[in-house]
């Protein structure tokens, strides 16, 4: 009885006395202090850890803030109300960052285009841009399966009618889709921009006509109406300068194809949505 | 003596505990990429094996045969292997902290190193001696450091190479592998 139960249970129990006291020793002789503050500014992100600030994720930026002196408003999906967060903890001002958000330049839903063929492959924008630039007849537009919605970390990007569309209150601007999108389509900007080229087709205006209502058909018609010199048709596409845009909508309103768009702000999006 | 020698020999060519054993692998894979950090998991490997071979050898001798309980070796000795990895990654975080960081998880993953448990169970399985049984945790912590030194110099290589698409990454990692474990197949038969 003894020698078959009680025996071995003492044996371990000894050895593990024995590691309990070793390991309690060495804990002390060989205790690293760490800095209070790395955890408590890692309390303060959000731990979306999308990577955006350039940090493998938000424990790794909490460390880079206290040990190398990173700057605090590098946090996106945080925003503002973070960095104002971190640096209280850290002791020093910040300017406040301007939230971002990430924007489909496309205006081809399936109304808009046509199709050249259907799809039976995988389900995948990068598996259909693989097989002739995809199905539908622009080569240079969303191709509808959402990628970018399946790496969004929040919910921020439904495909409707075959295109991506984003939800502004919800995305928080790390930009994972901006690298998702095989075509290169969505970018990240400053939420207070709201005039946007939706269309990336660098082609004739002939042949984007062919292919799509919407798209951009390089007429030059915004870069005349723009009263701020903003807007320049570059190999057959708008583009915006944001440093001189002004959010006045006159390109917008005067554009025939309607590809250039007039946004909400976020404001007026939460708005709605109430 | 000359026996000693045989047996460390041994242990770092013949029967290399990567190469001809394919014991720890997970290791020798994963921290093979830099030269650095190869060269302080072998120093932790061999640490550890030489402080749990001396410790389990003689709790298994004199405690456990006594008392009838060989039975309970796999438990008693992975728990002395616990604790020296434990003692291993509290004073790397201390004193080596780039090092800690670089071998990151698979420090504690010497814990469960079927190289490890392998030499304490090994040398109760060829009864060695007490001071044998040292020289072979010896040998086998020497025998995986060369291994992963050999290997991370190939992987350097590998890097620069132009190799085909499909092979880049972990495929060309194994071949590679393989072929420095054919090398060592050269040693076969050498102190038999």
């Amino acid at each position: 009885m003894f020698q078959i139960y009680v025996l071995p249970m003492i044996i371990f129990a000894g050895i593990g006395v024995f590691a309990a006291i070793l390991l309690t020793v060495f804990s002390k002789v060989f205790e690293v202090k760490t800095d209070e503050r790395i955890e408590a500014v890692n309390e303060a992100l959000p731990q979306v850890n999308c990577g955006s600030c350039g940090y493998s994720g938000c424990s790794d930026y909490a460390s880079a803030i206290v040990n190398k002196g990173e700057a605090v408003n590098l946090c996106r999906p945080g925003g503002s109300e973070c960095s104002r967060k971190i640096s209280k903890i850290m002791g020093v001002t910040a300017e406040d960052a301007v939230p971002q958000v990430a924007v489909v330049l496309c205006n081809g839903d399936c109304n808009a285009t046509s199709n050249k063929y259907v799809f039976h492959g995988i389900q995948s924008c990068l598996a259909a841009n693989r097989f002739y630039n995809g199905s539908e007849d622009c080569t240079h537009g969303c191709l509808g399966f959402g990628d970018c919605a399946a790496v969004c970390p929040n919910d921020a990007i439904i495909i409707k009618d075959r295109l991506a569309r984003i939800d502004k209150s919800k995305c928080i601007g790390c930009g994972l889709c901006t690298k998702a999108c095989p075509n290169h389509l969505i970018v990240v900007h400053d939420i207070t921009q709201r005039i946007d080229v939706c269309c990336s087709s660098t082609e004739i205006g002939k042949i984007v006509k062919s292919v799509c209502s919407s798209g951009c058909i390089g007429c030059k018609i915004c870069e005349k109406k723009c009263e701020y010199d903003a807007i320049h048709v570059i190999d057959n596409l708008a583009r915006i300068d944001y440093t001189k845009c002004t959010s006045c909508g006159k390109c917008a309103d005067a554009c025939p194809t309607k590809a250039i768009r007039k946004c909400d702000t976020i404001y007026e999006v939460k708005l709605k949505k109430e | 003596m000359k026996s000693l020698f045989v047996i460390l020999l041994s242990a770092i060519l013949v029967n290399n505990f990567v190469l001809s054993k394919f014991m720890g692998i997970c290791a020798f894979l994963g921290v093979s990429k830099k030269l650095d950090s190869a060269v302080g998991m072998g120093i932790a490997v061999t640490f550890v094996m030489i402080c749990s071979t001396a410790i389990t050898y003689p709790i298994y001798l004199l405690i456990l045969v006594p008392m009838g309980l060989e039975y309970l070796k796999t438990i008693a000795f992975i728990l002395i292997i616990a604790l020296f990895v434990q003692i291993v990654e509290i004073v790397l975080k201390k004193k080596i902290p780039s090092l800690y960081k670089a071998l990151g998880v698979y420090l504690p993953l010497i814990t469960t190193n079927c190289a490890v448990l392998g030499v304490a169970i090994l040398n109760i399985n060829n009864s060695y001696s007490f001071v044998q049984s040292v020289v072979n945790a010896l040998g086998a912590g020497l025998g995986f450091s060369l291994a992963l030194v050999i290997f991370s110099g190939v992987r350097s290589r590998l890097e620069a190479a132009d190799i085909p698409e499909m092979f880049k990454g972990v495929p060309a990692t194994l071949i590679a592998a393989s072929i420095v474990s054919v090398s060592f197949m050269g040693f076969a038969g050498m102190f038999s």
